[in-house]
């Protein structure tokens, strides 16, 4: 063996090659990571559902199903409304302070476009508990005797009120997340598309 | 040494060259050109309005179908998918297959993959050999494909026309050749550009990734050309040490 | 960095097994164009069961839905198609790969003494990658790979007495079908993967004993330097470790432009008939297996003589049998003094010329209609069985010819 070696030309070469070559399985290692996001099925049954609320009454709840979960939507009453107010210090994040559980244009006292309208996924932000329904108010709720009405998680005790926020001193760190949605008329509401997209 | 990998390579390329299973024999050869967007959108109305009706494309979605033939979505909803359809939902079809059963006999198969499994000009040439078979139940028959289940369903545009065959001695029938008799809403050559146009939207059917693999190919083999040389000159300056 | 891999090495021998397999791994420095397909072969590998994991997210090994999961990848799932064709192609790759790594062990006489165990652990390897191919056919669920499922198996019905039991056992049913498809999944993607990859680990085990071969078939542990180092070896790092990275970019780049421009290869990748769901009912018009499999299939069709006791149909499985088990013994049937052809007599150089020409005709046979004719004049069964006397002729004479045979004296360097 010669030891004559151009050790410059050399690294050079090697750089060069290994780093065209890492280019190149990264760009073969796309298609792979890629191929685990949600399929064109998965999208197509993730498509945004259409929901008429035009039979729901003052009061009232009604789930559908989006993405495979359950999306609450409740028609509030004057009532439900004006109590959000007077419960404020009795919640952890009464003025929905982390951004990313609602949408911009919920980012309101109400976390809704309209005030009467609640949009919200009936998911628990604790662990994933689907949290029940708790409308009826004081003892009988069999909560607590100041319950205002709202959802009870049976997993771990979280509470929410009608606005889909969190109590104090719950497992569940923040509060329910409000979907994307629009309406596209007076009583139709599309879940799954954000307000100003097809405004 | 070299004189080994030339017999070796020169032994596999006549094997290579003839393709196994070829049987293309008296089929019209079809000209399929996926980069013709306007003739894939022709064929993509065909297919819906004639063949869909009974047979489905149950692999293929309508959204990608309106995205990778630039269809838009208000198009693609009013003149190609029924009102209860969502474009996400494949290419389904309307009747049910006890139905299908009665009226053919045979439930009419899906048609995602045909251009794949029969061949272009298989389906080219099938659609251009229906002829008028009072002896059918259906009252058509086919050249190619003899006692086909199928109707013509495309007789309105290509017209009524009968088969004409010559017996020979051993009482088997050659096919002559066909004899118009009622002229439909298209010319021959038109007709033969609409079957043109729905065969190259049924090779598009049958493998959509086929408007994409190209193009990245291209791109693909640029970078294995260079990665090749820069190896090629990496492992000469190696083995300086060696020669 | 030093001073963790002082700590690794107390507990790990990491250093120790790079040095004795990599960078102080003396290997011949005449290795030619044949000598690329072990590396490669290996890549081909590691690929197919990277896809293979991908693909077996989204595949379903249920008669109902395999064939609709199998368009779901190719349609539905990002990139999906790209996955699969890698893997369709790169069944086909292997074997290209295969046939030439042991054409090159023919060449050169590599499974010779000491280096019988390599050869064998090879083809045991080579069976492995066969049954691999044929069950991973079957998962598509298209025409050809049910019909060809059921033709394979049935071969099995031909052994006496057991023989219809034993094939009913293989399918878990009369005919192929679910419980068939089932089981050949878990077969392909876990029963042979961790054979493979045991059988690899052993061929490698045994070829770093005794070293590599090569073009001139001589020992180069016989003349070393005062270190113990060969004089006509090199480190394979980084020497062939750049020469074989320099390989794998040709071959990937052949490989790429199949999957991209021909995946289906005019039919020899990825069978017409296999595009349509399995029809219980009908049969395609030719059942063959893909090329790889074809010049045992061309043997298996060839024996023809209802004359032979037992029907000719056992007799068919018999001599494909044989064909394969035959090259187990290359190591003994051949009596040469001499390993590398380039030391051998003419006798030697027309056999394996001519039985590579045969093996070749052979396979392309086994693709078309036995009563056709495709090349000239004859059938092609008729062909067949010409390739399949000179199939067996080139083993069975092989003590005789290599014995006769004048060779060359071998030098004691290599030659470059």
């Amino acid at each position: 063996m010669t030891q004559e070696v151009d050790n410059s030309r050399r690294r050079m070469l090697t750089t060069v090659t290994s780093g065209v070559g890492l280019v190149g399985a990264g760009a073969m290692a796309v298609p792979f990571v890629a191929s685990m996001a949600p399929s064109a099925r998965a999208k197509a049954a993730g498509a945004p559902v259409e929901v008429d609320i035009s039979t729901l009454k003052e009061g009232r709840m009604l789930t559908v199903e989006w993405r495979g979960k359950p999306v609450w939507i409740i028609r509030r009453t004057q009532k439900m409304l004006d109590d959000l107010a007077q419960i404020r210090d009795r919640l952890a994040d009464p003025d929905s302070t982390v951004l990313d559980q609602q949408p911009t244009y919920a980012h309101n006292e109400y976390r809704s476009i309209r005030p009467e309208i609640l949009i919200v996924l009936g998911v628990c932000t604790h662990l994933g508990c689907a949290p029940t329904e708790k409308f009826a108010t004081g003892a009988a709720s069999g909560i607590s005797d100041d319950w205002v009405g709202g959802f009870f998680c049976p997993c771990h005790g979280s509470a929410f009120d009608f606005a889909g926020r969190v109590f104090r001193n719950v497992p569940a760190p923040t509060n329910l997340v409000v979907p994307p949605h629009s309406f596209l008329s007076e009583n139709r509401i599309l879940v799954g598309v954000d307000q100003e997209e097809t405004a | 040494m070299k004189n080994l990998i030339k017999i070796a390579v020169l032994s596999l390329l006549p094997v290579l060259a003839m393709a196994s299973g070829g049987g293309n024999e008296g089929l019209d050869p079809v000209d399929i050109n996926l980069a013709d967007k306007s003739s894939l959108q022709r064929g993509a109305k065909t297919f819906v309005n004639y063949c869909l009706s009974c047979h489905s494309a149950a692999y293929m979605r309508y959204e990608r179908m309106g995205t990778d033939l630039g269809i838009n979505k208000q198009l693609l909803r009013e003149n190609l998918m029924l009102a209860t359809e969502k474009p996400g939902d494949t290419m389904t079809v309307t009747m049910s297959e006890d139905g299908a059963k009665k009226w053919f006999g045979v439930v009419p198969p899906d048609l995602s993959l045909t251009a794949r499994s029969k061949g272009p000009d298989w389906i080219y040439t099938y659609l251009r050999s229906f002829y008028w078979d009072k002896s059918s139940p259906t009252g058509w028959n086919n050249t190619l494909f003899p006692n086909v289940a199928m109707p013509h369903v495309l007789y309105r545009l290509q017209g009524y026309r009968e088969a004409e065959f010559e017996g020979t001695a051993g009482g088997i029938q050659h096919f002559a050749g066909y004899v118009e008799k009622t002229p439909g809403q298209m010319s021959n050559e038109e007709y033969d550009a609409a079957m043109r146009d729905l065969t190259n939207f049924m090779v598009y059917l049958a493998e959509p990734a086929k408007l994409v693999r190209y193009k990245i190919g291209v791109w693909v083999m640029i970078f294995m050309g260079v990665l090749i040389l820069l190896t090629y000159a990496t492992k000469k300056e190696y083995w300086r040490d060696v020669h | 960095m030093a001073r963790l891999m002082e700590w690794v090495d107390e507990r790990f021998p990491a250093t120790k097994v790079w040095e004795e397999h990599v960078s102080k791994y003396y290997t011949p420095k005449n290795f030619n164009f044949w000598y690329y397909f072990g590396s490669l072969l290996m890549l081909v590998m590691v690929l197919q069961i990277v896809t293979g994991i991908v693909l077996t997210m989204h595949y379903k090994p249920d008669a109902d839905l395999a064939f609709a999961s199998v368009e779901y990848i190719m349609r539905d799932v990002p990139a999906g198609w790209f996955i699969r064709y890698l893997h369709s192609v790169g069944a086909s790759m292997l074997f290209l790969a295969i046939y030439l790594h042991m054409f090159r062990a023919m060449l050169y006489g590599s499974y010779k003494g000491p280096r019988e165990l390599i050869w064998i652990l090879g083809m045991i390897l080579y069976i492995a990658m066969m049954a691999e191919a044929f069950f991973g056919y079957l998962l598509p669920w298209g025409n050809m790979s049910y019909w060809g499922a059921q033709v394979i198996i049935s071969l099995f019905g031909a052994i006496p007495v057991v023989g219809e039991g034993l094939a009913e056992w293989i399918r878990g049913d009369f005919v192929v079908s679910d419980a068939t498809l089932n089981r050949f999944f878990a077969f392909h993607v876990i029963l042979l993967p961790l054979l493979l990859a045991l059988l690899v680990y052993l061929h490698i085990v045994a070829l770093h004993k005794t070293g590599s071969n090569n073009p001139d078939g001589v020992e180069i542990k016989k003349q070393k330097d005062d270190k113990g180092v060969p004089l006509d070896g090199i480190p394979f790092h980084p020497y062939y470790t750049v020469k074989d990275i320099f390989g794998a970019a040709v071959f990937m780049a052949i490989f790429l432009a199949i999957v991209f421009f021909a995946p289906e290869l005019s039919g020899w990748f990825l069978e017409k008939d296999n595009f349509e769901p399995a029809n219980i009912l009908q049969t395609p018009p030719d059942i063959v297996p893909l090329w790889y499999l074809t010049p045992y299939y061309s043997i298996l069709r060839a024996v023809t003589f209802e004359w032979l006791p037992g029907g000719a149909k056992l007799w068919g499985v018999m001599a494909m049998g044989l064909a394969i088990v035959l090259f187990f013994f290359l190591p003994w049937l051949d009596r040469s003094k001499v390993k590398s052809i380039r030391y051998r007599g003419w006798m030697y150089k027309f056999m394996l010329g001519l039985f590579a020409v045969t093996f070749v005709v052979l396979g392309y046979l086994g693709t078309k209609n036995p009563g056709h004719i495709d090349l000239i004049w004859f059938k092609n069964v008729v062909w067949a069985q010409i390739g399949m006397v000179i199939y067996f002729a080139f083993f069975l004479l092989m003590p005789i010819y290599t014995r006769l045979d004048r060779t060359k004296p071998e030098p004691d360097r290599l030659t470059g």
